[in-house]
């Protein structure tokens, strides 16, 4: 009893130990904040990653990819179809992206993604991304327009209306500029003998060889509606690759410029599935723009419709009329049957010929890496915490040395040594409660409210504390893990009772004699 | 009031193998009509040296002192000449190099810590002349201390209530009721004497060991706070042993014990 009553009343009365559990709390606090915003980042990143990537892939070797990719599915059914909810074949190859801007020709390397919108949206997220989909919002969030599509109707190749009326008013422009200096002087007209795409408002012929050269004034006019259409090329582009990012001066905010928008051509350099390789080139009208949130994916990908890709590389057979595919995206039932389903895949597909990984696999390096990353900054963390430990050992030294005549007394009226000893063992774990309680919260509320903290933090130093430009999120996304909360608060408390073992120790072992000397 | 005790001796928890049954006094025994003096407490050829760096200081050379039931002892002797040491021993604070101190003729300073510990708290009540009260705790929580640390937290919380008005009754014996819930900062020095003696009363012990109880007050307070221990002394057949310099306080002793530089000079009956 007068254990807790003592521990209790040290609590109370002791300030200076509590000042020595405030770097207890503050390292709790912070070990909640980093882990809570490390997983947040986490967490988003992998559901961006785990949307676009599917489930599992099965790759072929060769990016000639393999006939027959109805076949391929229906081996895929026979041997782990209980799993499977959605298959989508693709074929991905890399290529350019080029497009005019301001009078400059500007080109990235791209990854093509030939797919079938219908059966893609059904193995990972596509329409959540799509601009298409996207509502537009002014800064304070207020609605100035609906999505043009709802979720529920599937992602196609569709121009919409709002951009098809640009397109046309884009191709009456050039029809009005083509009178007006009776000269094309856009491209050059052996590129578009070669290149019909090249200026869609000119030709929709898409045989190269049909074509008699630069359009008449006449053909223009004849064609008109026809020189709106949109190419039969058609794609998603990524956000990262048509537009750039500039910060404006006068509101200090972080504003997208796009290059080109919906109903815009572009240019698709890429190779063929020949033997060897063959540079190809094709013209495609951009129908949307891809944002995932995944930086690297927004600067990289672009999604084209599958059949004009096969045909443009060549993966049709001329004779059969057999198309050809790269990849087969998988989307399974539940993730947790993955590593079955590979098992099974595998043996079942020859392992010379392709690959089966699921999105983790693909993605191994980067997520190991987050992974390695979170490990040592809790490692350093908690080493904060441990220093914390030896701050509460020093003054536990002093208060012992302060409490040598109450020792001495506590002796004297029959206290055993390890009552003493429990005593300052118990301050010990009580500091260590209080300290990581109270850091649990702080944690929390900091965890909580951290971008309202993060935007004063902006206006307060003048510098942008959490950039959008690197982070490629409007907000600090957080993830609190209770689990970890629990294990921070108990390795705290642990801390806390370890750095108190060795005063309580000498206080049990303090003569009641030379104690009670003490005057 | 000892024949009504909190606890029966064979409940007690020593956890080490003693039998206090030997130690505490034997109802058969003090019932004894026959007028021969029954040795209580005592101590026989203790020897202690203390050591200060290389020296070795010899404070006690042999000392012999036996204490009878009931009896009110004063120590006197200059400062140095071992007084102090010698109640410590004979209150189990420290352990004689040489020598043994009995209890009821049974030894006690070779028994294990916790029985030692447990003594202390049942059998010794501890008197100090700078009172050494806990300075977090309020009187009546300084006189529940020794009980705090006899019960465990559950019989202690269970019987609060009826201990607490123990603590209350004995604070009034002695004087202190309207300072129940006061800190000992806020107390005078004669104030905090008579807390400290409740506090060494409330666990009913056989034996009050008191070093200088008056050593710091003023000679009026001295004298109350005398009055006091003789009163229990009579009242109680509570045996006291008390160390002091002062000679005036020494004389309403039974009997003083002179010691001078660890030796034992004289014993003198003081009445």
């Amino acid at each position: 009893m007068y254990k807790l009553l003592l521990c209790a009343r040290y609590l109370r009365t002791r300030y200076i130990a509590l000042a020595s559990i405030i770097s207890v709390m503050l390292g709790v606090a912070t070990m909640i904040v980093v882990n809570s915003v490390m997983a947040g980042f986490s967490t988003e990143m992998r559901g961006r990653i785990h949307g676009i990537l599917a489930d599992l892939v099965i790759e072929t070797i060769s990016l000639d990819g393999r006939e027959d990719p109805e076949a391929h599915m229906k081996r895929i059914q026979e041997v782990a179809g209980d799993y499977i909810v959605a298959m989508s074949p693709t074929v991905e190859v890399y290529g350019m992206l080029s497009f005019q801007y301001i009078g400059q020709w500007i080109t990235h390397p791209v990854t093509l993604i030939g797919i079938e919108p219908g059966t893609k949206a059904q193995v990972g997220t596509l329409s959540e991304h799509l601009g298409n989909y996207q509502p537009e919002m002014d800064a304070d969030g207020n609605l100035i327009r609906p999505a043009r599509r709802t979720m529920d109707q599937p992602p196609d190749w569709e121009l919409a209306g709002e951009f098809m009326k640009y397109r046309r008013m884009r191709a009456e422009q050039q029809r009005l500029f083509s009178l007006n200096t009776d000269t094309d002087v856009d491209l050059p007209p052996e590129e578009q003998g070669k290149h019909p795409g090249a200026a869609p408002f000119a030709t929709k012929n898409l045989n190269p060889f049909d074509d008699p050269g630069a359009p008449t004034q006449v053909e223009a006019v004849t064609e008109e509606v026809d020189a709106a259409a949109p190419d039969r090329g058609r794609l998603y582009v990524g956000a990262g690759l048509i537009s750039f990012q500039y910060e404006d001066k006068e509101t200090n905010t972080l504003k997208t410029k796009p290059m080109i928008q919906p109903g815009d051509n572009v240019k698709i350099s890429t190779v063929n599935a020949g033997r060897p390789p063959d540079a190809v080139h094709f013209d495609a009208t951009v129908v949307d723009v891809f944002r995932s949130g995944m930086s690297e994916y927004d600067s990289s990908l672009v999604f084209v419709n599958l059949d004009y890709l096969q045909e443009v590389r060549g993966m049709v057979d001329p004779t059969t009329g057999a198309r050809s595919i790269t990849t087969i995206q998988i989307k399974l039932k539940d993730f947790a049957d993955a590593d079955k389903v590979v098992e099974r895949l595998r043996s079942a597909f020859p392992p010379g010929l392709y690959t089966v990984r699921t999105w983790e696999q693909k993605q191994g390096p980067l997520l190991a890496a987050v992974a390695v990353e979170s490990a040592i900054l809790n490692v350093l963390l908690f080493l904060i915490i441990a220093v914390a430990g030896f701050g509460i050992l020093a003054i536990f030294f002093m208060i012992v040395v302060e409490k040598t005549r109450d020792i001495g007394i506590l002796k004297a009226l029959g206290a055993s040594s390890s009552g003493v000893q429990s005593i300052f063992m118990s301050y010990g774990l009580g500091l260590g409660v209080v300290g990581s309680g109270v850091g649990v919260v702080l944690g929390l509320l900091f965890v909580w409210k951290i971008n309202t903290i993060e935007a004063w933090l902006t206006w307060l130093t003048g510098i942008e504390v959490f950039d959008q430009r690197i982070y490629y999120f409007p907000e600090i996304p957080t993830h609190v893990d209770p689990f970890m909360v629990t294990w921070v608060a108990l390795g705290a408390v642990g801390i806390a009772v370890l750095a108190s073992i060795l005063p309580a120790r000498r206080a049990a072992r303090l003569h009641p004699v030379q104690a009670l000397r003490y005057e | 009031m000892n024949d009504n005790d909190h606890v029966s001796p064979a409940s007690l928890s020593t956890g080490s193998g003693l039998n206090l049954n030997h130690c505490l006094p034997n109802p058969a025994m003090t019932n004894e009509t026959v007028k021969m003096p029954q040795s209580h407490i005592q101590a026989v050829a203790v020897e202690k040296t203390y050591r200060k760096g290389e020296h070795r200081i010899p404070v006690l050379r042999g000392v012999d002192i036996d204490v009878h039931r009931g009896e009110f002892v004063s120590i006197v002797g200059q400062s140095g000449s071992g007084k102090s040491t010698l109640l410590h021993l004979l209150g189990l604070l420290d352990v004689p190099d040489v020598g043994e101190v009995n209890l009821y003729s049974q030894r006690i300073d070779d028994l294990p810590e916790r029985s030692r510990d447990e003594l202390r708290n049942r059998v010794f009540g501890f008197i100090f002349q700078f009172y050494h009260l806990l300075p977090e705790l309020n009187v009546v929580e300084n006189v529940l201390a020794p009980l705090m640390i006899r019960y465990s937290a559950r019989d202690f919380w269970k019987r609060r209530r009826e201990l607490r008005k123990d603590a209350c009754e004995l604070l009034e014996t002695v004087g202190l009721s309207h300072r129940l819930n006061h800190k000992p900062a806020e107390l005078s020095g004669g104030e905090m004497q008579r807390a400290a003696i409740a506090r060494a009363l409330i666990g009913k012990p056989e034996i009050l060991l008191a070093d200088e109880p008056t050593g710091n007050l003023d000679s009026s307070t001295g004298q109350e706070i005398m009055e006091l221990l003789t009163g229990l002394n009579g009242v109680d057949d509570l045996t006291i042993i008390m160390v002091t310099h002062d000679e005036s306080i020494a004389q309403q002793a039974h009997r003083i014990v002179r010691l001078t530089e660890g030796r034992l000079q004289a014993w003198s009956d003081a009445a």
